[in-house]
């Protein structure tokens, strides 16, 4: 099959807010996409890979850069795409056969020649016989097949996904990417092209022929992994494995030095480091994962499994690990240091003086301290650290990190967060 | 009751008291005040009453013209909510004057308008139609805003991927109104047309038996008749017409807004089939019924299907989620400026009108508003120490809500404006018989709210924090501190908010009345208002209507609004 390029992205920029105020959600995105291929942007949570399929797509307008479709430069809703959505997005008053035809009433249809079309979807996704139900009375995974369907009724020539799996439950994903590669690669479906989105490196391996790999503050893309095995892939081979293996590598990333690990405060040069949102007692629990076994190495693509566990949460804690000095990371391997095997074995109250002691070396936790120690009566109101902390992130993501550090303050008893004043304060004698 | 109501809506999470948005709003009504009473000027100085007949046989002449009122302010209603909220909703520059106006306009009490009103439109119209209309606006101004904030605030919250699906399949902004943004809204607008039904009534009775001294503004409907009943002794009148409303209130209650919440379930956003589903005997039959089906699959359906399809020809598809930058066009500046000079003008000759009121005025102006103040406070006091044990009695006890339940709800339905003739029939002889029925027409008005309110807040109390606080063996009193009230707090201030609101428009009627040919009245800014509306003391009747306006948003933005959000913060079960 001759393949030709379908969509083009040249330098794009999208940037939220203006003055000091800016926030960069994707940076110097180039990308290319071409006729039968199946590509995931895979990425953390925050590296805007969903801002770049509402680019591609047509619903956002990028801040700076190009796009083009077929060589055109792309103005407005992008007529050859249609999405299907994380949270489906049925119209939950409209029956699945009204779901389904609405989009080609809209195209002029008359109504028994678009309900004939929506029939025959409906059929190619196996929902014959519900054409009726409403979508609430459907479960996850039958609802996401009206959602096939009625993307597939405008018969895009790209179609775009946005985490189509990950409302759904195990088994349900599993088999609707099944049924969604038999209908790709067999070409029952007139798509030239599929971009999904995904934050799960299996299923991106398990699906895409090429993953995109993005990573955030700023969001970017940091690396592209080709992958060429045949279709149906099995998830027990090694090649699989190792592909994943591969991909968990990049985005794990590497343990650096500890000040570049660390970052710097708020107001510094340099970048501030985000912390990773995660509940404390899972960070336990994965230590206490990785202690108990023989070996010292650690793949990371095994815990997922493991520990029952998506990527993307996963990745959270690798890193989380990483900043506290709890564990480093090389090559897709996880391996703790003295530290986090002390942590793992330690009681209750000694946990606590443990984490106390290297949150205070994060500088975001640091620069909190000492705005807290030159405070009136050592206490700030939390809207004036999220003023302050507004220079360095988005309004959501400020909010973000001080849920975070509370978390983190209140585990390791570094300050006192009270909920009726929304006040931080030290406690007497710290 | 089971929808949340939100009682202040401040887009802009501001804090502060007064901001920007409320000073454009405040002028622009001050404006519109001044050119009432301006225009007031020249009203008739005798309008005389309808005749009205006390036969049984007009009642429902009387109940059809009422309906009517109400029909036709509703709809009114419905067309500006639907406008203004989609205005304010899509476009961000608009929606920073919209939303601070609405604000303020919802808690203006609305019945202080009603003597400038009813005068102004008398200056220039036969005095019929000026009366029906300004029945018709007075309504309008009670349902229409928080159908607006309602419509709004569904708008405002469409998940972003519903209308990210409607733009990538290109539905043109008819389509989007229909298959997404009304289902969408349905459910809330239902409810809020309902509430603001219900509110109507009060409106619309007041309206109806309006006078002052030799202007007669009275209207030909329900609330006349059992004015004139009243003034006459005529008790068996008084029980017809009683019956009357209450009747038809019910049958509307039961043929068209249970029929419609009960089939409103199907635009439920949330993906789960709840157990308990409000039904309505009436919707099941249509619904069974042949005839309907009928009427539905051969004309209803190919109607709105050539509608549809004559509308997708015509109109292309918005792009870009239909939300317009902000771009403002010349004409849009041109008629802006031209409304701010007008505004400007006006303010002007306010302050003109205004400076002629006499030290002494204000003085007693003064005095009423802390007179009518006081009997607000006395009916809230009244209506709470009775509404909180009764409330809580229901609410925490099924058998008995079982039985109160519609009872309560029949008695409530009944707009307390309508019965205020027959109440002063009772109170008339007794000991300061005007002022006992003011603060008794207050409570009428306003308890059923925090009535409503405080059983709501009772039947939320989770059986589980029941059982442990009996567990603990709280004893009676330290329940009501440690569960019971601070449960029911944020329903209680939701409830008060409203019934306070009430109370103060109900002053109008209540400190002034025209009754069997005597004139009573008691101090309050009610009774000053309509005073200067008797005797055509045009600048008095500015000044005390604002006085009243700012009074009641003053109360509302230092007090209310403060332990709204206390509620809404500390006070919260979630």
């Amino acid at each position: 099959m001759m393949t030709e390029s379908l969509l083009q992205l040249e330098h794009v920029f999208q940037s939220y807010g203006t003055g000091s105020r800016r926030f960069t959600a994707v940076e110097d995105i180039n990308l290319r996409l071409s006729t039968g291929e199946f590509v995931a942007l895979l990425g953390p949570s925050g590296c805007g890979k969903s801002t770049l399929l509402r680019i591609i797509a047509g619903l956002q307008e990028a801040t700076q850069g190009k796009v083009l479709y077929r060589g055109k430069r792309l103005v407005g809703v992008n007529p050859y795409t249609s999405i299907i959505f994380q949270s489906f997005a049925l119209f939950p008053w409209l029956s699945v056969l009204e779901n389904v035809s609405l989009a080609l009433k809209v195209r002029g249809m008359d109504k028994t020649e678009r309900e004939k079309k929506a029939e025959d979807l409906l059929d190619r996704v196996g929902l014959d016989g519900f054409e009726s139900a409403y979508p609430r009375e459907l479960s996850g995974g039958m609802r996401q097949k009206v959602g096939f369907a009625r993307a597939m009724a405008v018969e895009p020539e790209l179609l775009c996904m946005d985490e189509p799996f990950s409302a759904l439950d195990v088994l349900s994903a599993e088999s609707l990417r099944g049924e969604l590669l038999e209908l790709w690669t067999e070409g029952k479906i007139p798509t030239k092209a599929i971009l999904m989105v995904s934050h799960n490196i299996e299923e991106a391996v398990f699906l895409a022929d090429r993953i995109i790999v993005m990573d955030k503050e700023p969001g970017r893309i940091i690396a592209e992994h080709q992958i060429d095995l045949p279709h149906p892939r099995n998830r027990k081979s090694s090649q699989f494995q190792t592909h994943v293996d591969q991909v968990y590598a990049i985005l794990a990333g590497q343990t650096r030095t500890e000040s570049e690990e660390l970052g710097s405060a708020p107001g510094e040069v340099g970048i501030t480091r985000h912390l990773p949102e995660i509940e404390i007692s899972d960070l336990a629990g994965l230590l206490e994962n990785l202690a108990e076994g023989e070996k010292s190495k650690h793949d990371i693509y095994l815990l997922e499994e493991e520990l029952g566990i998506e990527s993307n949460d996963l990745l959270k804690l690798t890193e989380a690990a990483e900043l506290l000095g709890f564990a480093s990371i090389a090559k897709g391997d996880i391996e703790l240091t003295p530290l986090g095997q002390t942590f793992a074995d330690a009681s209750i109250l000694a946990r606590k003086e443990i984490f106390a002691s290297r949150a205070r070396r994060i500088p975001l936790m640091k620069w909190l301290l000492t705005m807290l120690h030159s405070a009136e009566d050592k206490r700030l109101k939390i809207n004036v650290i999220q003023t302050a902390l507004s220079l360095d992130f988005s309004p959501l993501e400020a909010e973000q990190q001080i849920e975070v550090l509370i978390n983190w303050g209140r585990y390791g008893e570094l300050f006192i967060y009270e909920d009726d004043s929304e006040m931080i304060k030290l406690e007497e004698g710290k | 009751m089971t929808q949340d109501i939100q009682i202040f809506h401040t887009p802009q999470r501001s804090h502060k008291a007064i901001t920007g948005g409320d000073v454009f709003a405040f002028a622009l009504i001050l404006a519109l005040l001044y050119i009432g009473a301006r225009l007031a000027i020249n009203a008739p100085e005798v309008i005389p009453g309808p005749d009205i007949s006390l036969s049984p046989s007009a009642l429902p002449i009387y109940a059809l013209l009422s309906v009517g009122r109400m029909t036709a302010a509703y709809f009114l209603s419905l067309i500006f909510s639907i406008v203004y909220g989609r205005i304010a909703a899509y476009h961000k520059n608009a929606e920073k004057i919209l939303m601070p106006l609405l604000d303020v306009l919802q808690s203006v009490p609305i019945l202080s308008f009603l003597p400038v009103v009813l005068l102004s439109f008398s200056a220039f119209l036969p005095q019929d139609v000026a009366a029906e209309l300004a029945s018709i606006i007075l309504i309008f101004t009670s349902q229409a805003w928080n159908l607006t904030f309602a419509w709004y605030q569904s708008l405002t919250t469409i998940p972003k991927e519903l209308n990210e699906a409607s733009s990538i399949f290109r539905l043109n902004a008819w389509i989007k109104f229909k298959s997404l943004e009304l289902p969408f809204g349905m459910i809330s607008l239902i409810w809020n047309s309902m509430m603001s039904w219900a509110g109507g009534w009060f409106f619309l009775m007041a309206a109806e038996i309006f006078t002052v001294g030799s202007r007669d503004f009275r209207l030909p409907g329900l609330g006349a008749y059992l004015q004139e009943a009243a003034n006459q002794s005529n008790f068996t009148a008084i029980i017809w017409g009683v019956g009357v409303l209450i009747l038809t209130v019910v049958v509307l209650d039961q043929l068209i807004w249970r029929p419609l919440i009960a089939w409103s379930v199907r635009f439920k956003v949330e993906m789960v089939e709840s157990d308990v589903q409000p039904t309505s005997w009436f919707l099941d039959l249509m619904r069974k019924a042949n005839l309907t089906r009928a009427i539905s699959k051969w004309m209803i359906t190919p109607i709105t299907e050539s509608f549809d399809q004559f509308n997708i020809k015509h109109h292309s598809s918005i792009s870009n989620g239909g939300d317009t930058k902000g771009q403002i066009k010349w004409p849009t500046i041109v008629i802006l400026v031209v409304v701010l000079l007008s505004i400007t003008y006006a303010l002007f000759r306010a302050a003109e009108m205004l400076i002629t009121v006499p030290l002494m005025e204000w003085g007693a102006i003064g005095l009423g508003v802390s007179a009518t103040l006081i009997r607000v406070i006395l009916a809230l006091v009244i209506a709470l120490t009775w509404t909180i044990p009764v409330g809580v009695a229901i609410g925490t006890n099924h058998r008995l809500a079982a039985i109160l339940q519609p009872i309560v709800q029949i008695t409530a339905s009944v707009p307390a404006t309508a019965l205020f003739p027959v109440l002063l029939l009772v109170l008339i002889n007794l000991q300061g018989g005007l002022n006992g029925a003011a603060v008794l027409l207050m409570l009428m008005g306003t308890q059923w709210y925090l009535l409503f309110n405080i059983i709501a807040g009772a039947s939320a109390i989770p059986q589980d924090l029941i059982y442990i606080s009996k567990l603990m063996g709280l004893s009676g009193w330290q329940r009501w501190r440690t569960l019971i009230l601070p449960a029911i707090f944020p329903y209680l201030v939701t409830g008060a908010i409203t019934a306070s609101g009430g109370a103060w428009n109900a002053s109008i009627v209540a400190e002034y009345q025209n009754f069997g040919g005597e004139t009573l009245s008691v101090t309050g800014i009610g009774s000053i208002i309509a005073q200067a509306t008797a005797k055509g003391n045009y600048p008095l009747l500015l000044a005390s209507t604002l006085s009243m306006i700012i009074t009641v948003i003053l109360v509302n933005r230092l007090y209310w609004r403060r332990l709204y959000r206390l509620a809404a913060e500390k006070y919260r079960m979630e």
